[in-house]
């Protein structure tokens, strides 16, 4: 029980590639697996934080007011990822930019806090709130991988080239028309898969 | 860009730098709402007065309150408070004062408050470090290169309609397609400013 809790988000009710809610940031910083990562990892941290505290004030919270409470409690775990991603690693800091503050208006959050942790325990709630941004990393990873092999042939983590390979380097993957591009094909990839399941 | 001129700012903020198709802000209602022309204008025409009313306001609080005070720190919460308190007072007060204006835009402008591109402008102006005039005209012009964006993608969508679409590619796959290949011809603006 416990664990579909936790495992849903990951693939089933993926936020991304199911429910297509919080789309900026999928698009924007996919250009290396890096971003994809350290985005991915602040919006976890972000929603799970944010889920368990929503979860324990939701007994004294006013129903008529509770989304500019969600808001707040959103806005605040926001700034406090965004300071200590731009104290410890600044340089990911600067390649996320803007949408590190951008994460307080990703749908997820708000969804999550307003379908989920609003009617459930604060242990539910973190669980589905850690599930539901890892569904979102994993995401994250498949697509910037895919723009990151095809636009710059190799895979850079932290500095390292992971591997390189010998393919033509498509400099319009990494570039915005790229990102439209590489959600459609997975996104029809998915539909395909869907509609030979149901056949 | 601090130094740019006024035409620089509205020619990079509607074509060179879309936001939609150059920097994905405000992706979900541009994927969202443009299925038909008419909720894709009336969708533009509700960002671009609740933009430019939002960078106008944070432009003030920043400088009034969050610099004098050393209070910086607190720019997003307070940013989104304003934006969620600036849709429901325009709501309010359009019914009263415009009830046909209200009616045609009353659908679109609750969505407007989880609508990034308005956070993302007021940030923006900040980082720009932009006086005010300059931060009304950066305001209104991205949002028009949005309504541009949107109402562009939503002709496309309805002329789609009527086509023979492979089963998987119909809804959002063809969709995202169209978006690609409008992004490709307005990375075409790349180099103008």
């Amino acid at each position: 029980m416990r664990l579909t809790t936790l495992t849903n988000g990951l693939v089933k009710d993926n936020p991304t590639l199911v429910q297509l809610v919080g789309m900026c940031p999928v698009l924007a910083i996919t250009t290396t697996l890096q971003n994809g990562i350290g985005m991915g990892l602040a919006v976890v941290v972000v929603l799970a934080l944010s889920n368990l505290l929503v979860s324990l004030c939701r007994s004294f919270t006013p129903e008529r007011i509770r989304i500019p409470i969600f808001v707040i409690i959103i806005a605040t775990f926001v700034t406090i990822v965004g300071l200590l991603i731009e104290a410890f690693f600044p340089a990911l800091h600067k390649s996320l930019g803007l949408f590190i503050p951008l994460i307080v208006v990703n749908c997820i959050i708000l969804a999550r806090a307003e379908a989920f942790a609003f009617t459930h325990g604060p242990l539910d709630s973190l669980l589905d709130g850690i599930g539901m941004g890892l569904g979102f990393t994993g995401a994250l990873m498949i697509i910037s991988l895919i723009r990151e092999i095809l636009g710059t042939g190799a895979v850079v983590l932290g500095g390292t080239t992971l591997f390189q390979l010998p393919i033509p380097q498509t400099i319009s993957m990494i570039l915005p028309p790229g990102a439209f591009l590489a959600l459609a094909l997975i996104l029809a990839v998915i539909n395909g898969l869907r509609n030979r399941k149901e056949a | 860009m601090e130094n740019a001129g006024l035409f620089t700012i509205i020619v990079s903020a509607i074509l060179v730098n879309n936001f939609v198709l150059s920097r994905f802000l405000g992706i979900c209602p541009f994927l969202g709402m443009s299925k038909k022309v008419e909720t894709a204008a009336g969708m533009g025409m509700a960002v671009i007065f609740v933009i430019t009313m939002a960078g106008i306001i944070t432009w003030f609080a920043n400088k009034y309150l969050l610099v004098p005070f050393q209070m910086e720190y607190m720019q997003i919460v307070m940013y989104i408070l304003i934006i969620a308190a600036l849709v429901q007072f325009v709501e309010v007060v359009l019914k009263k004062i415009l009830p046909t204006l209200y009616s045609a835009l009353g659908i679109f402008l609750p969505l407007i408050t989880t609508n990034c591109a308005v956070l993302g402008v007021a940030l923006l102006n900040d980082q720009y470090n932009f006086g005010l005039l300059k931060t009304i005209v950066h305001s209104a012009a991205v949002a028009v290169g949005f309504t541009l964006a949107i109402v562009l993608f939503a002709s496309i969508r309805e002329k789609l309609e009527a086509n023979d679409i492979p089963k998987a590619f119909q809804g959002f796959p063809i969709a995202l397609i169209i978006a690609s290949l409008l992004s490709f011809a307005f990375l075409g603006f790349t180099g103008m400013v």
